[in-house]
């Protein structure tokens, strides 16, 4: 499966739910917010997709729209002020924006389930947590307290919380960050869904912490066979997990690549500028290199590419067309699948 | 205090930490003036020794009594030379933001001693620890909450005139504060706009503005960057390298992101629960760290470059930090740690070239806290 549509023009949807669909594709979406200072355009024309057992990592900065468009995804964008004027999520290749709120009420949770940044505000603080993981059996499965809290049990232990049968009855506050974000996980894989989102799952933690729980969401990933969206603004991690990688950048995907490959060449000025801004050991002492200005406002994102104000390489046209997503090839023409590049100069950007 | 006589004992013999020389001064002009005085460069400007804070814990609401002690801070010492960057790294609840606050003078340590040019800034009150606090300066993480929304840009920069009106500058003021508006990069004519007109890398640029105003010798970073987009931290990182150059500063940077204390720092402490587990040139830590703390600290970052990830062994760590309230006996780290034996229980650790590197020179031979030092081939951060 490549990692999406290679070109801007959209393929006729699948009629019904065809087996050779992606667990999830998201085309064309487009997600603005209408405020009082005006229109605020989130989510710009996004496509990509996920198959089963695979890892899409989504990188960007805050603002440039990641969270939203996996918001969009599950159903959960505050609607007003959220407005979805065109676009499509496809699950199994079912149209979920076409659906009735039964319906989608269905698939979330139990097919698509999201991990949450902050745990401690994600739970309920008056519940314990046994009833909260317990909730997801009662309501979809209709199972009993007493089989939930089984369940809740086990699900615990499974994200490796030690003495589960002990702490089921605890309350979120006496858990801590790294423990709470295992709660969330657990939540999330209950009813053992085909994707989970994870919308900066370990933002919140120390690097000790986040090395473990990453681990934890691997190995159930891998157990499952569940796709994963990993959003992030984190190289580091994105590089340790994911398969493939979208850049996103003022709402729209800049570059896509599979995770090597990203890293060894950049084919976004914007891309390749984050990759320099970390610190290198040969870099010691030296000025480090620093993308100039500041993320655009999502008020006025500017004309042509969003990314030009703050471009090193950006020309007129980069002022006046918005350059597509086009695959980007080897120097001989040869073909890299799964790469794509929204720059008018992506080929001076990866052969210059 | 019985809780303290425990720590009495451990004095942490580090010869990397110079003698301090302690200005007995008579009167609080002559500390004044101790205060004053200029130190050359590569000389110690800040020596901590022993510094302890305990936070207490007490019971009940009428009649309160302790229970008990947080232990944020449990027997650090180090140096800080003039014109040097200390990089302090450790994970969230290990001390290293109670140490900035001790280091201002915001909190009253339990003991131990703060040397600010031989005054310990501990015992000091009234001029001569106004002097001091005018001479180390902070910046705050979030860039958010550490400025008043009420405020003008120039009403903050200049708030600390009106602090020290003996340093002010005689006359036009507000021309001192474009002036720093313009040394970290921002447009002088902003002097009027307000914290929520501008953007998080913006505002810290404020705040760093607001700590150099008084042109001081020292400032606290305390996470200057991790509130900040990927982007502009590179920015504000360049600019405070920059500063350092042109104002002659002295840094205490305080982060958890590992790459980037590596970029800025001359030298690095590694704390874990209240102590230093290990301090050295930022190489030694880096390349050769021989804590099993600081091993495990840098084989957990993730690296972004996938094929560096795949070399080198990956130390995961089960658990969680201890409770600095009821910390383990003998050495911190030995619930977490792998080669922790009945000795690591017993005994405490002292910081200090352990015995097997002594008299070596290995970048390993740098002071680390562990009775089972020893170098390991682990995937490093930031290289």
């Amino acid at each position: 499966m490549t990692i999406m549509d290679k070109t801007a023009d959209i393929p006729a949807p699948r009629a019904g739910g065809s087996n050779d669909a992606p667990l999830l594709e998201v085309r064309d979406l487009h997600v603005e917010f209408h405020t009082r200072d005006g229109v605020a355009k989130a989510v710009n024309g996004v496509n990509y997709s996920v198959d089963s057992g695979e890892t899409l990592a989504v990188l960007g900065e805050s603002g440039s729209g990641k969270s939203v468009t996996a918001q969009a995804i599950m159903g959960i964008l505050d609607m007003p002020p959220g407005k979805i004027p065109q676009g499509q999520i496809l699950y199994r290749g079912q149209d979920m924006l076409t659906m009735s709120y039964e319906e989608r009420r269905k698939i979330r949770g139990q097919k698509i389930a999201m991990i949450f940044q902050d745990a401690l505000s994600s739970l309920n603080p008056v519940l314990s947590v046994g009833y909260q993981l317990g909730e997801m059996f009662r309501v979809h499965q209709g199972l009993s307290k007493k089989q939930a809290k089984a369940k809740a049990i086990e699900l615990m232990d499974r994200v490796k919380i030690p003495a589960a049968a002990q702490r089921v009855g605890d309350y979120p506050h006496q858990f801590s960050g790294g423990m709470r974000q295992r709660i969330m996980i657990a939540m999330a894989m209950a009813l053992e869904p085909d994707l989970i989102i994870a919308d900066e799952p370990t933002t919140a933690l120390d690097v000790t912490v986040q090395a473990q729980v990453m681990d934890l969401l691997k190995e159930l990933q891998t157990e499952f066979n569940m796709g994963l969206i990993l959003i992030t603004h984190d190289l580091g991690v994105v590089a340790d997990v994911a398969d493939k990688i979208a850049v996103m950048y003022a709402g729209r995907i800049v570059e896509t690549a599979p995770v090597h490959e990203l890293y060894k060449r950049p084919a976004h000025p914007y891309t390749r500028g984050l990759l320099d801004s970390i610190p290198r050991l040969d870099q010691k002492g030296q000025e480090l290199y620093a993308i100039k200005g500041l993320p655009p406002n999502l008020l006025k994102i500017p004309a042509g590419c969003a990314f030009n104000p703050r471009c090193p390489k950006a020309e007129d046209i980069c002022r006046t067309e918005i350059p597509v997503l086009v695959p980007v090839s080897e120097q001989d023409g040869s073909e890299l699948p799964g790469r794509g590049s929204a720059c008018h100069f992506w080929k001076e950007t990866i052969h210059g | 205090m019985a809780e303290l006589d425990k720590t009495d004992g451990s004095m942490d013999a580090t010869p990397n930490v110079t003698e301090v020389v302690a200005v007995d001064a008579t009167d609080e002009t002559a500390a004044v003036a101790a205060i004053e005085a200029p130190v050359e460069r590569g000389e110690p400007i800040l020596q901590v020794r022993n510094l302890v804070k305990h936070f207490p814990l007490s019971q009940g609401i009428l009649f309160k009594r302790q229970v008990g002690a947080v232990k944020a801070v449990d027997g650090v010492s180090f140096d800080l030379y003039q014109g040097e960057t200390l990089g302090i790294v450790g994970e969230s609840g290990c001390g290293k933001s109670t140490v900035a606050r001790l280091l201002m003078a915001l909190e009253t340590a339990t003991s131990g001693e703060v040397f600010y040019k031989g005054q310990d800034i501990t015992r000091l009150s009234g001029r001569a620890l106004k002097a001091v606090r005018r001479n180390i300066q902070m910046v705050f993480q979030d860039p958010y909450t550490s400025l008043n929304p009420r405020m003008t840009v120039g009403d903050i920069i200049g708030e600390p005139f009106d602090i020290h009106p003996e340093v002010a500058p005689k006359g036009d003021r507000r021309a001192r504060v474009q002036e720093l508006l313009d040394v970290v990069g921002l447009n002088p004519e902003y002097i009027n706009r307000y914290p929520h007109q501008f953007s998080g890398g913006q505002r810290q640029r404020i705040g760093i503005a607001r700590g150099l105003a008084l042109n001081p010798e020292i400032i606290i970073c305390d996470e200057p960057v991790s509130a900040l987009d990927v982007s502009v931290q590179a920015q504000v990182i360049n600019l405070m390298e920059k500063l350092q150059d042109e104002f002659n500063l002295s840094y205490v940077f305080i982060a958890h992101d590992l790459s980037i204390v590596r970029h800025i720092s001359d030298r690095v402490g590694v704390m874990y629960l209240g102590k230093m587990a290990e301090i050295g040139t930022d190489a030694e830590i880096y390349d050769h760290p021989t804590h099993p703390y600081t091993q495990a600290l840098l084989s957990a970052v993730p690296v972004p470059d996938p094929e560096a990830r795949e070399r080198g062994e990956r130390i995961i760590l089960t658990g969680d930090v201890p409770s600095p309230a009821n910390p383990p006996s003998g050495c911190r780290f030995r619930t977490r740690c792998w080669k922790a034996q009945d000795k690591c229980s017993t005994e405490l650790p002292l910081l200090a070239v352990p015995e097997r590197f002594k008299g070596s020179d290995t970048p390993a031979a740098h002071e680390s806290a562990c009775h089972f030092a020893e170098e390991k081939d682990i995937v490093g951060a930031a290289s």
